[in-house]
């Protein structure tokens, strides 16, 4: 398995972040990688990148899975944090305990809305589509009727604003975090017995299910796993903004789709590999802060990020890891 | 035969109550046009007891108007999930179209009759669903990862290259008719209600996806595709044809719905519309078709049209501000999943 770390997928992640980094050095210079826009780089693609890992794993799952209730989860959960909070901690008084409440909150938010998508899709056996389309609904509407539609400012809270923009080595300390959270996916995902079953069940179902594996409860873990990652998505984001709202990242559904699609996950299932779902945000963030630099309107990017995810649907067909093959491989006849 | 016959008689004296409930049961699974009947008639009578302003004329014309756009989204949507797809991008089809058609006219023909306008908005749309369908064919990913995208891609491009100023002087054709009214009636608080003759469209537009769904091949061919391709393919279907053909005419009912919008409400704005799709959506799995293909018919979805209309427009007769129309809609959606999951393993 360890040999074939560097496949044709990761291969070609990594030229295209490299020609994407050069591209950006001739158009607007040093200044691209100054440590300044790496780190509002890194923090913003922790939000995105967290998203895209809860599209992997339903995508992987099979079944037509995906996740559409991701960025909606976030931001319910920051609204519910934001309104539970306070009657155990105050925000002046014990700043850092406010902060883990806020954070359990969240979580425990996330933990609640995953497990509801993950018994639509596993025990009740709606179409994953249909389910998270209407937890989408759900989760948004709880969110506008509990803050009229309005955002909520948090203000300055120290631990909390620390989490978003102070870094330790140059690195932030939220980047650091989801780092941590991509390295321990990836290896569970490798090593761990669900991770092999996750990768059956999208391959072949009814092979999994014959081979013994609990499928309803691969659903219910598999999607719940999501929604979890989409309320570390929501701390992080109620940090960064220091506030919270029901309508945060519009686009953040199709461009979660994107980063997983570009990364090679297969909207049928059984395929998807952390790392690069990793390099896909990454690519995707520095063409984003590129398009920034040389004032590209936010409408044309939504064009692109379009059109980007109709190309690599059409890269998946052609299966560019036969083209970019690195090393002849002992599996090809 | 007789064997279950026997153990039929046996059931129905063993408890009568359980029978009733079954045959209530069985009943729902062959009628799924019930579900969003009965939702509405819930709405109602809720609605009407707390609020019995709400039992007036003037408000059944208000729902009928508000459901107009809505409406001939869904009968798009509803033939693309008949066929087993699922379409996203009709928002920015009708955006692109009505932003377009409405700025060519003004800027070079501002004397242009309504129905060429109309012609216009029609195959605009109509070239649009071909992208989506000519796209879904060859990229074979699932349509609501294709039209996610092509619904960016074509938002996108209206924004930056055609414009993002609304604008008020449309053609004179498009606001006339817009204005055409069928019946005026004065409601309790003195307000002059219209229904105004573009609901008529809507009407045509059902009658006309009616009649292919149930008395053309192709309607065939869209529900055998949606049961299951490989067996359409082998029954000698064409499901690229399919494909092509109801995101086509996604699209045309999307083009014309634009224009629609652009004349009863008087101005072009390219940012209109966005964000409506899963209410849209909405109303057609209320109105019990699958997301997974095969079902569908235009009386249910007209009904879910109306309900979703109903929902949002009503709520706040009783109270319930309208901040929390998405969370009812969304569990509207859920509720629809669940039972009619809940009725396909019924029938298995």
């Amino acid at each position: 398995m360890s040999s074939k770390f560097l496949d044709g997928q990761l291969g070609f992640l990594l030229l295209v972040n490299a020609l994407v980094v050069i591209a950006s050095l001739f158009l607007v210079g040093p200044r691209f990688v100054g440590l300044y826009n790496l780190q509002s780089m890194a923090i913003q693609l922790s939000e995105l990148g967290l998203l895209a890992f809860g599209v992997m794993l339903a995508m992987s799952a099979g079944r037509g899975g995906i996740d559409l209730s991701g960025v909606a989860l976030a931001n319910l959960s920051g609204v519910i944090a934001f309104m539970l909070t306070p009657t155990f901690a105050t925000a002046t008084e014990s700043p850092l305990l406010y902060c883990w409440v806020f954070a359990g909150f969240c979580l425990l938010t996330g933990l609640a809305g995953g497990l509801l998508n993950g018994a639509l899709v596993g025990y009740a056996g709606l179409t994953p589509i249909i389910a998270t389309l209407g937890t989408q609904m759900l989760f948004t509407g709880i969110a506008v009727g509990l803050t009229g539609g309005s955002a909520l400012r948090l203000g300055f809270i120290e631990p909390l604003d620390d989490f978003a923009n102070t870094s330790v080595l140059g690195i932030p300390i939220s980047f650091g975090l989801f780092l941590a959270i991509a390295g321990v996916l990836a290896l569970f995902l490798k090593y761990s017995s669900y991770g092999v079953r996750l990768y059956l069940l999208g391959s072949n179902d009814n092979a999994a299910k014959f081979s013994g594996i609990k499928v309803k409860r691969m659903y219910l873990i598999t999607y719940t796993l999501a929604g979890l990652l989409a309320s570390v998505a929501g701390v992080i984001i109620a940090a960064r903004t220091s506030s919270v709202k029901w309508d945060y990242g519009s686009s953040y559904v199709m461009v979660a789709i994107l980063i997983a699609v570009m990364a090679g996950v297969k909207p049928e299932g059984g395929f998807g590999r952390v790392i690069c779902v990793l390099m896909s945000a990454i690519a995707l963030q520095l063409m984003s802060s590129l398009f920034n630099f040389m004032a590209i309107s936010n409408f044309f990017r939504d064009c692109a990020w379009g059109l980007l995810l109709l190309i690599f649907l059409f890269a998946s067909k052609v299966n560019i890891t036969d083209f970019l093959r690195l090393r002849p491989s002992p599996a090809t006849k | 035969m007789t064997a279950i016959s026997d153990t039929n008689t046996k059931t129905m004296d063993i408890s009568d109550s359980a029978n009733v409930y079954q045959k209530l049961q069985q009943w729902l699974v062959n009628h799924p046009i019930m579900f969003p009947l009965l939702l509405i008639i819930i709405v109602c009578l809720v609605v009407g007891t707390i609020a019995p302003s709400f039992w007036q004329m003037a408000n059944v014309f208000d729902i009928l108007r508000a459901s107009v756009i809505r409406g001939l989204f869904a009968l798009g949507v509803l033939v693309v999930l008949a066929a087993g797809g699922l379409e996203v991008s009709f928002t920015s089809v009708a955006a692109l179209v009505m932003y377009s058609v409405t700025m060519l006219v003004t800027n070079y023909m501002p004397e242009l009759g309504f129905f060429p306008i109309m012609v216009m908005g029609a195959i605009g749309g109509t070239l649009l669903g071909v992208v989506n369908g000519l796209l879904v064919n060859t990229l074979k990913a699932p349509s609501l990862i294709v039209t996610i995208g092509t619904q960016y891609a074509f938002r996108g491009f209206l924004l930056t290259f055609i414009g993002t100023a609304l604008f008020m002087n449309i053609p004179a054709s498009m606001e006339q008719f817009g204005q055409i009214t069928l019946v005026t009636l004065t409601n309790d608080a003195g307000f002059e209600v219209k229904l105004p003759a573009y609901v008529l469209v809507l009407l045509a537009a059902a009658l006309l996806t009616w009649f292919i769904l149930n008395h053309t091949l192709m309607g065939r061919a869209i529900y055998a595709t949606g049961g299951n391709p490989d067996i359409a393919e082998r029954l000698g279907f064409k499901v690229p044809q399919v494909q092509l053909f109801v995101f086509a005419y996604a699209g045309f009912l999307a083009g014309i719905a634009g224009i629609l919008h652009v004349s009863s409400n008087r101005l072009a704005n390219p940012f209109d519309l966005a964000g409506t799709e899963l209410a849209v959506i909405a109303a057609v799995v209320l109105g019990g078709a699958r997301i997974t293909g095969g079902s569908g018919s235009v009386g249910g979805t007209m009904l879910g049209v109306i309900l979703i209309t109903l929902v949002s427009n009503v709520l706040i007769l009783v109270g319930i501000p309208s901040t929390w129309q998405t969370a009812i809609l969304g569990s509207f959606i859920l509720i629809a999943g669940l039972f009619f999951c809940f009725t396909d393993k019924k029938q298995a």
